[in-house]
């Protein structure tokens, strides 16, 4: 039971990130994507290869995992994102499944015996599931923050103009094709480091696993929370990850069929499509009569209990 | 290097398989021409076709042998397959898209990709996860001509994919239905000022679409077996076949199908990649027809207003 | 003197030429009319100037510089903002974040130089940076006295007030020229007195202003040179009075007399 709730954690830890990687794109900047699958397997797969293959250390194959994935997102982020909606959503699904498709077809069995991520000669190991889920939520929260602050900048409201109406964000001087590519690759980098961790987690890297379903999987949990709102997508991480581990997590796994989860997912998507649209917490309600960033709100709460502490 | 018999085959298997893509892609097409959204579900009505019309085939035959009742038993099959799933589209038109008509247009999309969960799931759960073979309605030996091997099973495939595509545009170029159905994907709101009954336009639409999407789940079994999850890549090869063609356009989704399906066939030969790729030849195609001519081969160019 | 001109400039769409060999000038600190029937050419031409459209052929040259064919985001750089005869605001955006993004490249002194730069530092001082990009739209709000609406959404704003924003966001991108694409439509009367004293002060701010307008009380009233299009062609240029006189035009707008 505690060691199930860990696992949906760290899971739910791992699919936020995918989560905040595809708010950045079809959130903020409103481009309908459905390949985070494959930057998910790109990370993987780098991971995978430098720290197998290169026998390098975990810590160097993260960044390694996210350039590769940003590199991808931007190659295909180049010709595509020139196309609207919906043509948009078809392209990068083919591109998500040409992806897989090659992934299976060079390493159809794919990588096994990872060796594990270490920390000052500590081993991350699926058997203590505390400290690997210290490590994720360390990276969610960085993700978070950095993300935060980016939705809060000039740059993060120039995405906010591209996805509510790309002719006037053009008319406004901003460079609509370069904040589409911007925001698709840096989604594309942080899926890819959500993909490291994976492997770093499992250990194993299956091809097969990157099928069409985590795209739309990682899309519902954008949808779910509320869209651009990232307190609302990890939410929406949490909540996903927790229904498809729920028959486990009571000790009903042999009564409910696995199926259960998914059609429950599916029904989900569709009762908040027609109940609630904008989310569970809807967009984020950030007001610039007070236009202080997380960031600086946290600096100053900091400096502030410094001060105290100095103080007493 | 292969031969010219040999190409001529893969022309063949081709137009089998592009055949039933355009059958699966007219669903998507009609569905996008009237109501602008890509309906994810689509691929698992043609699964749910499939089941409909394994198990009412095997209920008829029972272990009878004879083969003038095992063809009228595939085709009594074929048509109760085809209506389950016309109710089917219905239902779901109904209660999951019908209310998300004024909203944006990533509810509906999102929507449909919720419906298709439902349903794959729900099949697996049903019927297990195990695939199970059509049974040829007949004695499925090739006939060979000139080195050419043509199975009964792909002449059936492409006789009634033809028929089906005949009279799907008798049935809209021809009848008032299919006047107003032409209409209503031209303007839907100047169609209700001339008293078109939308609502049952769009009703009838994913009727058409999810019955013709039957059959090609019932067609493509006898290929690739019956399975909970066999809608989904079908059906995404099906919507590439429509997007090539030019969505929203009823011949496009013909000629979009039919070239997918003989490009998926010999693409891999040709190229010399292993046809395991035959996918990524697929999505290639899918990615550059969009990016050179995004309204397809027959589409218009709808340029937005400023 | 000539801020902006356009020589012997085409748009064809199929067969169908829509703009037809158009010299259209623009004097500095003027308010400029571009009238015609409806279909005339008009927003085609306004498209081709502000970079939505690609003229066919001919050229056009603002402030010295060919500006024919380029990006939309780069012409709005060198100083032409303009509006749209749809409104086309960010709706799901508060009406000072509207404000806000017409500010979007006025961080940094040049339009094009070090813009990375700029970027990785305006990320940093995000906060900064928000607090002042928030004091200028708010003055801009001040100038068109919306202030009292800032934190409403800009689809809630009635009609009037839309429009009116929308005019805030582009003049907040402090612009040499304001194009303004039927800001009347729809207006009524009182509405549009309101629109005029809004269109002097403008001018009166130093900026020159091209109007594409159907209301001819507004556009004879406030325009000193207006330019008549009529399909596709430029029939008349002049001030007021004399377009008012000009035989062509009444044809255009009226129909040629039967003999």
């Amino acid at each position: 039971m505690l060691n199930f709730f860990q696992l949906i954690i760290i899971y739910a830890g791992i699919y936020a990130l995918m989560a905040i990687g595809q708010n950045c794109i079809t959130g903020n900047t409103g481009m309908l994507s459905l390949c985070h699958a494959g930057f998910f397997c790109i990370g993987s797969y780098a991971t995978a290869i430098i720290c197998k293959t290169f026998g390098l250390p975990f810590w160097f194959s993260l960044p390694v995992a996210a350039l590769a994935s940003g590199i991808v997102g931007f190659l295909i982020g180049v010709p595509t994102l020139r196309l609207k909606g919906d043509y948009l959503c078809i392209a990068t699904l083919g591109l998500g499944e040409i992806i897989r498709n090659i992934a299976t077809n060079v390493n159809p069995v794919g990588m096994m015996s990872v060796p594990r991520a270490q920390l000052f000669g500590y081993q991350f190991s699926s058997r203590n599931k505390f400290t690997f889920i210290l490590l994720i939520w360390f990276f969610v929260l960085i993700a978070y923050i950095l993300f935060r602050q980016l939705a809060h900048s000039r740059l993060g409201r120039a995405m906010v103009a591209v996805r509510e109406d790309e002719v006037a964000a053009a008319s406004n001087g901003i460079n609509v094709t370069k904040y589409k590519i911007g925001a698709f690759t840096l989604g594309a980098a942080v899926g890819g480091t959500a993909g490291c961790f994976a492997t770093a987690y499992t250990l194993t890297v299956q091809p097969s696993s990157f099928t069409f379903m985590v795209s739309v999987m990682v899309l519902c949990m954008v949808v779910l929370g509320g869209m651009g709102n990232l307190l609302g997508v990890i939410l929406g991480a949490f909540i996903i990850e927790f229904i498809s581990y729920f028959p486990q997590l009571v000790g009903l796994s042999s009564v409910i069929p696995a199926q259960a989860s998914q059609i429950i997912y599916g029904l989900v998507l569709v009762v908040m499509m027609i109940c609630r649209p904008q989310g569970i917490l809807g967009r984020d309600k950030y007001r610039y009569g007070d236009p202080r960033s997380t960031f600086s709100k946290l600096r100053d709460a900091v400096k502030s209990r410094k001060g105290g502490e100095v103080k007493a | 290097m292969a031969t010219l018999v040999q190409y001529l085959q893969y022309l063949l298997n081709g137009i089998t398989l592009g055949s039933i893509y355009a059958l699966i892609a007219l669903g998507y097409t009609m569905v996008y021409g009237i109501l602008k959204f890509i309906n994810f579900a689509h691929g698992d009505i043609l699964m749910v076709g499939a089941y409909t019309g394994l198990l009412t085939y095997t209920a008829l035959l029972g272990d009878s042998t004879n083969p003038v009742w095992m063809l009228t038993a595939f085709f009594i099959a074929m048509l109760v397959s085809m209506a389950f799933c016309a109710a089917l589209g219905m239902f779901i038109e109904r209660v999951a898209y019908k209310p998300l008509r004024s909203a944006n247009r990533l509810a509906p999309l999102l929507s449909a990709i919720g419906v298709s969960f439902i349903l794959s799931n729900g099949a697996a759960w049903i019927f297990g996860a195990q695939s199970r073979r059509f049974p040829y309605p007949f004695d499925d030996t090739p006939i060979v001509i000139a080195g050419l091997s043509i199975t009964p099973h792909q002449i059936l495939t492409i006789v009634v994919s033809v028929v089906m595509m005949v009279v799907l545009t008798l049935f809209v170029n021809r009848t008032r239905m299919g006047k107003a159905m032409r209409a209503t994907s031209l303007d839907q709101s100047t169609s209700e000022l001339m008293g078109i009954d939308v609502n049952r336009i769009i009703s009838m639409t994913f009727a058409i679409g999810s019955a013709l999407a039957a059959v090609g789940g019932i067609l493509c079994s006898f290929d690739f077996r019956v399975y909970a999850s066999m809608g989904t890549m079908t059906g995404l090869k099906a919507f590439v076949a429509a997007v090539i063609g030019g969505i929203g356009n009823i011949q496009g989704a013909m000629i979009g199908g039919l070239l997918l399906g003989v490009l998926e066939s010999i693409g891999a030969p040709l190229l010399g990649i292993p046809s395991a790729l035959r996918d990524t030849i697929a999505f290639a195609a899918l990615i550059i027809i969009l990016l050179v001519r995004p309204e397809g081969i027959l589409g218009k160019n709808e340029r937005e207003k400023v | 003197m000539r801020i902006l001109e356009t020589q012997q400039v085409s748009k064809i769409f199929g067969g169908v030429v829509a703009v037809n060999k158009v010299d259209f000038n623009v004097e500095q600190g003027l308010v400029n009319g571009l009238i015609g029937p409806n279909g005339a050419g008009k927003t085609t031409l306004f498209n081709q100037i502000t970079g939505m459209d690609v003229p066919t052929s001919g050229k056009i040259i603002f402030d010295g510089r060919d500006i024919t064919g380029l990006p939309a985001w780069k012409i709005s750089r060198y100083g032409i903002a303009r509006t749209f005869q749809n409104i086309r605001l960010y709706c799901d955006l508060t009406v000072v974040e509207n404000v806000m993004m017409g500010l979007h490249f006025k961080v940094g002194a040049e339009p094009f130089r070090g813009r990375f730069v700029q970027a990785v530092k305006s990320y940093f001082n995000a906060r900064s940076e928000n607090r002042e990009l928030y004091e200028k739209a708010l003055s801009w709000l001040e100038f068109f006295n919306l202030e009292g609406l800032k934190d409403e959404f800009a689809r809630n704003l009635p009609y009037g007030n839309q429009r009116e924003l929308e005019i805030a966001r582009a003049m907040a991108s402090g612009p040499k020229i304001i194009f303004l694409d039927e800001p009347a439509a729809g207006m009524n009367p009182a509405e549009t007195e309101h629109l005029m004293g809004i269109i002097n002060r403008i001018r009166e701010h130093g900026v020159t202003v091209v109007l594409i307008e159907h209301d001819m009380k507004l556009v004879m009233n406030i325009c000193d040179n207006i330019t008549v299009l009529s399909f596709g062609q430029k029939i008349a240029e002049g001030t007021p009075e004399q377009i008012r006189t000009n035989p062509e035009v009444i044809e255009a707008y009226l129909g040629k007399e039967d003999d």
